[in-house]
């Protein structure tokens, strides 16, 4: 059983609730004294744990803080991305859900920090119910003094916000985010400037996702040398996975970084094995955007090593063989999936999801989406396939923002892996049954 | 307002038309977004572009109940389509349409975070996951009976 850090408490009946919270050993590090540890320190203690975005991008958090411009006079602002919208990905609600302190404390800590003294966590729309838990527990915050002005006496003032947003996966990028925070449409900007230079209001900021924020708490209440000896290699810490698909239990886990993917999917204490003892035929790992990898390829390495849970054992292999951690979603399909359908309602998605701002994006993900449509209407022909793989290709590094790789990668590794299931459809339309199209393009 | 800077009351906008949305019938005609603008001290511009590019808000009159149904891969793996095909029948529309008696609206949406728990659905701001026939089945008379707008704000 691995070790539980960001899940521990979240079985206890009333964890939502600052009293219960507290009760078990919450907010322990702002008790101990915030003014006892150099901001400094805190960024230190990060960098030493080695704890990587959980967004999806992976890079390394204390790195990020230490990008941070700090010009006199100018105000600095930590912005938490939780506008989970990644297809697969369900970690950040459960734990705002069940422990909203948690998140809220490691953004006070966070914030000392960097020496923001606003904070806003970006919500997405859908989530409106959970923005009322948070909005909740931050009052439950400020009437205890952990928030606001000179927070337990230590000098500091932080006044956090919760910002719900309004149904655009592309605001989980963190300049579309901020823009989308500045009462804009969610345009991602070109980079750079960085936002930890020109971030929100022009101002410095740092954007770093919810699991992110909410591991600094074990991270400063152990010490970044406790939290980097749990795991593997440069993927340390404990990962949060949310698992859906063809699987016996479905949820959100909280794995020690290493642990064998064939254990994650077939142990009774992770995913419990396939549902109904079908086959298992493919995986997406990290999120739609990661590329799908086929059962042969996701247990094992080209190399025939076991693959592990972790960053670097997940991306063993480049594109050609392997695949992404990416935001931890992961989807698994048995032996009856359509994977030329299933990329259907990925390209759909990312077609409904593109701002359109860069041309190549804006056009090919719809160009994608209807030839895939017509491939699973049985009118598709073999230059298809070979037109699909131009356009991911012509998409793929040429925007402003990573939504186009994340809509091209799918499309080019389920060609890659899968490509003789394509060429079914097309060279046997009349076997074709039942293609379900209920969901047509319409907008309301 | 209080949230923002002084002289940044734009951020305050998709707050402000979440509210708006939520008071006007349960979409955005243009004279609520010439006051929204109105309001914030915007250009109607600035508000329409917004109120375009998310997608939870709607431009055109919707039913009382909007019921959103999950498609994306692993709500589409679990069995969407067969909940959204039964909603079709059962309520006569077909996705995208509000019934006669503009009772109900069905929308097709993208991933509400909910692959867990798939099939899912969202009415107002009430999330309907695990979902069965039969489980449809009585969420709508459940609905029918409360004869309430589903709002979320």
């Amino acid at each position: 059983m691995s070790e539980k850090i960001l899940l521990a408490l979240d079985h206890i009946e009333g964890i939502a609730s600052l009293p219960v919270y507290a009760q078990h050993g919450g907010y322990a590090v702002l008790k101990k004294g915030l003014s006892d540890i150099p901001a400094q320190q805190v960024v230190e203690e990060v960098k030493i744990s080695g704890l990587r975005g959980r967004g999806g991008a992976g890079f390394p958090t204390g790195l990020k803080w230490s990008f941070l411009a700090k010009p006199e006079g100018v105000p600095r602002y930590l912005v938490c991305n939780a506008d989970e919208s990644e297809p697969g990905t369900f970690k950040d609600r459960y734990l705002m859900e069940r422990n909203p302190h948690l998140l809220i404390e490691g953004m006070i800590i966070s914030s000392y920090g960097l020496g923001a003294n606003t904070a806003y966590i970006y919500i997405r729309g859908e989530y409106f119910y959970i923005a009322r838990i948070l909005e909740q527990a931050i009052k439950e915050a400020y009437a205890e003094g952990y928030l606001g002005k000179n927070i337990l006496n230590s000098g500091f003032d932080l006044n956090l916000h919760v910002h719900v947003g309004a149904g655009a996966y592309i605001c989980g990028e963190e300049t579309a985010l901020l823009e989308s925070l500045e009462g804009k449409r969610g345009n991602p900007r070109i980079k750079p400037p960085f936002p930890a230079v020109q971030g929100l209001y022009n101002c410095p900021t740092v954007v770093n996702n919810v699991e992110t924020l909410a591991a600094v708490v074990p991270i400063l209440d152990k010490g970044g040398a406790a939290y980097a000896a749990v795991g593997i290699g440069k993927s340390t810490g404990t990962k949060l996975i949310s698992a859906s698909g063809h699987i016996n239990r479905p949820g959100v886990y909280e794995i020690e970084l290493g642990v064998p993917v064939e254990e994650f999917i077939y142990s009774d204490e992770y995913c419990g094995g396939m549902r109904n003892g079908k086959k298992l035929k493919a995986v997406v790992a990290g999120g739609s955007s990661v590329p799908i990898l086929p059962a042969d390829l996701i247990l094992k390495t080209a190399e025939g090593a076991p693959r592990l849970m972790s960053y670097e054992s997940l991306a063993e292999g480049g594109f050609q063989t392997g695949t992404m951690m990416g935001s931890g979603g992961f989807i698994v399909m048995d032996e009856d999936t359509s994977i030329v359908k299933n990329l259907y309602t990925f390209a759909r998605f990312y077609h409904h999801e593109s701002c359109g701002q860069c041309s190549p994006c804006r056009e090919g993900t719809g160009w994608m989406e209807r030839i895939l449509h017509k491939i699973l209407d049985g009118h598709g022909t073999i230059m298809d396939i070979d037109l699909l793989w131009d356009i991911q290709k012509n998409i793929d590094g040429k925007t402003i923002c990573p939504l186009g790789e994340a809509a091209a990668w799918p499309v080019a590794s389920a060609i890659r892996h899968f490509r003789s299931e394509f060429e079914e459809y097309v060279l046997n339309p009349h076997l074709i049954e039942d293609v379900k199209h209920y969901y047509r393009l319409q907008t309301i | 307002m209080t949230h923002y800077p002084e002289n940044q009351s734009r951020s305050a906008l998709i707050p402000v038309l979440h509210m708006a949305q939520s008071d006007f019938g349960g979409w955005l005609s243009v004279p609520v977004m010439d006051y929204v603008a109105s309001v914030l001290n915007l250009l109607p511009i600035q508000v329409y572009e917004v109120a375009s590019f998310y997608s939870m808000f709607n431009l055109k009159p919707v039913g009382n109940y909007m019921i959103e149904v999950c498609r994306t891969s692993s709500c589409w793996l679990c069995g969407a389509e067969d909940i959204m095909a039964h909603l079709e029948n059962k309520l006569g529309i077909k996705v995208g349409q509000t019934t006669a008696d503009g009772m109900f609206t069905l929308k097709a949406v993208e991933c509400l975070g909910s692959c867990g728990t798939a099939p899912m659905m969202q009415v107002g701001a009430d999330y309907y996951e695990n979902l069965t026939i039969e489980k449809v089945d009585f969420i709508m008379e459940e609905l029918k009976k409360e004869n309430k707008y589903s709002r979320y704000c």
